[in-house]
């Protein structure tokens, strides 16, 4: 291992230390490693948007195409170049929220415009993508001749309807239709263990992964660096 | 009743230092715990053990540092898996500052199996605009992608040549810490027939488990146990397998935690009842 690797690793390992000091009790180290996480998060969200955004999406790819409308004379690039113009003014209008009521209300377009395209966006994708196939699958035999298939399928079926029912509040929940809501949330019950069971998997794992960064990165790679292991 | 009291009520610091110590003695000791595959992986490391070599498989990064544990010996698992059977590796991603974990992983893969970038795999970076993107890959990659995370332009990079949309991807893989793989499944998925095997942390696993069941999933990979499974079909142990005894040791240390504390609970409350 080179020095700056070595480096590296022991800034990582001070700073997973000093996070790992606040299951002790709240201290100035945890604070400091939580002050200077909040700082570089912030540092680099705005070189991501000056970068990834506004260099590589606006900047760039209008100059790219005037360049290459001045050099062929492409009607294409010189219509790609000034579409750009459109989110641009869109994107400043954002910024009028900035300066009150006036004419903060602006900004309502590019958030229309926003919220349009999520929207169109989202519900042809749940619906083509998620809602038809799910209901689909649903379609299971309930009879067949291997009886795990059946006990499957008859849980499917059991498990859809009576949580489906659940969340039917157009009428009380009582009698029969209390009764089918009863069992729905009782599959309902299982998926929040299971779903609990695997995010303790999940966050076990996440220790596994600092410690055996500890060990073997840190203090295993430091002394294999110094020729004492 | 004294005792019982503070079963019920043990410091969290005893806690910790008990789940410290667990986690760290089968680490230290490599104590080898067995473990069953099951059908989720293995029918991910079949979707892509069964692909015609030169294939192209697409890997997208949409985790970070935060679940490293969980999805990095994923993407190191099936990035081996691929160039194994010569298959060809498109890399991006939907959260910048995961794609260098991937871009670590594809290297070393590469260098252990003589691959070269351009030819066998390309990393093509990061794209703002995660939904369009996922739509607009299924008419032209291009479109998106003109140029790879170096700067090149696509169209010189031989492995893309013949790499347009979703038809010349033979599988998708998200290595997901939220809701990426939903969205793959929704918009490449729903909308362009694409496979898609997803490897993403515990928390997420539950939530995809109805795609598996329809189908919209080729395969599953969830938390650090899809991940050492997989590691164990491929006959390669790494970070995932090592950490699997720990993994256990600790779900056992929770297990007799959880059972002390309601017994001694329910005994509390008896002997006051009795005590009444």
């Amino acid at each position: 291992m080179n020095f700056p690797t070595i480096l590296g690793i022991w800034v990582a390992a001070t700073l997973t230390i000093a996070i790992l000091s606040f299951l002790y009790r709240d201290n100035p180290l945890y604070k400091f490693a939580e002050h200077l996480y909040v700082g570089v998060s912030a540092a680099y969200w705005v070189i991501f948007a000056a970068k990834f955004t506004m260099q590589d999406m606006l900047v760039s790819v209008f100059a790219n195409n005037w360049q290459e409308f001045l050099e062929q004379g492409s009607r294409t690039a010189f219509w790609e170049a000034w579409i750009l113009v459109i989110p641009t003014i869109l994107g400043f209008l954002m910024l009028t929220r900035w300066f009150g009521p006036k004419i903060g209300w602006l900004s309502r377009w590019p958030i229309a415009f926003t919220i349009g395209l999520g929207a169109g966006l989202g519900i042809t994708g749940s619906i083509q993508g998620i809602l038809l196939p799910q209901v689909q699958a649903t379609f299971v035999p309930l009879w067949t001749p291997n009886l795990w298939e059946l006990v499957a399928n008859i849980l499917l079926f059991v498990g859809v309807i009576s949580s489906i029912i659940y969340f039917y509040f157009s009428k009380p929940h009582k009698g029969f239709l209390g009764g089918v809501s009863r069992v729905g949330i009782t599959f309902i019950m299982v998926s929040f263990g299971a779903a609990f069971g695997y995010t303790v998997m999940s966050r076990v794992s996440l220790l596994i992964g600092r410690l055996y960064f500890l060990v073997y990165d840190w203090i295993v790679g430091t002394l294999e660096a110094l020729g004492l292991s | 009743m004294k005792f019982l009291r503070w079963l019920t009520k043990i410091d969290r610091r005893i806690v910790f230092l008990l789940m410290i110590g667990v986690v760290l003695v089968p680490m230290l000791f490599d104590i080898p715990i067995p473990f069953e595959v099951g059908d989720p992986a293995q029918n991910a490391f079949n979707a892509i053990d069964t692909l015609q070599p030169g294939s192209v498989i697409m890997l997208s990064v949409d985790y970070d540092a935060t679940s490293y544990p969980e999805c990095q010996p994923m993407i190191v698992a099936i990035t081996k898996h691929a160039f194994k059977k010569n298959l060809r590796i498109a890399l991006l991603g939907n959260i910048p500052t995961g794609l260098p974990l991937g871009q670590e992983a594809l290297e070393r893969a590469a260098t252990d199996f003589g691959k070269t970038y351009g030819t066998d795999y390309v990393n093509l970076g990061y794209r703002p605009g995660v939904v369009a993107i996922m739509v607009g890959i299924g008419r032209e990659i291009r479109d998106f992608y003109q140029e790879d995370y170096r700067g090149t332009n696509v169209d010189e990079l031989p492995m893309m040549a013949d790499v347009h949309n979703y038809d010349d991807i033979a599988v998708l893989v998200s290595f997901a810490h939220g809701t990426a793989v939903e969205s793959w499944i929704a918009y490449a998925g729903g909308r362009f027939g694409q496979q898609i095997i997803g490897g993403v942390t515990g928390v997420v696993a539950p939530d995809l488990y109805p795609y598996l069941q329809s189908g919209q999933l080729a395969g599953l990979l969830g938390g650090l146990k899809g991940a050492s499974e997989y590691e164990s079909l491929i006959e390669k142990k790494g970070l995932a397998s090592r950490g699997m005894p720990a993994q256990s040791t600790a779900h056992i240390l929770i297990i007799l935690l959880i059972v002390i504390g309601s017994v001694a609970e329910f005994a509390l409350k008896l002997a006051e009842r009795r005590s009444k």
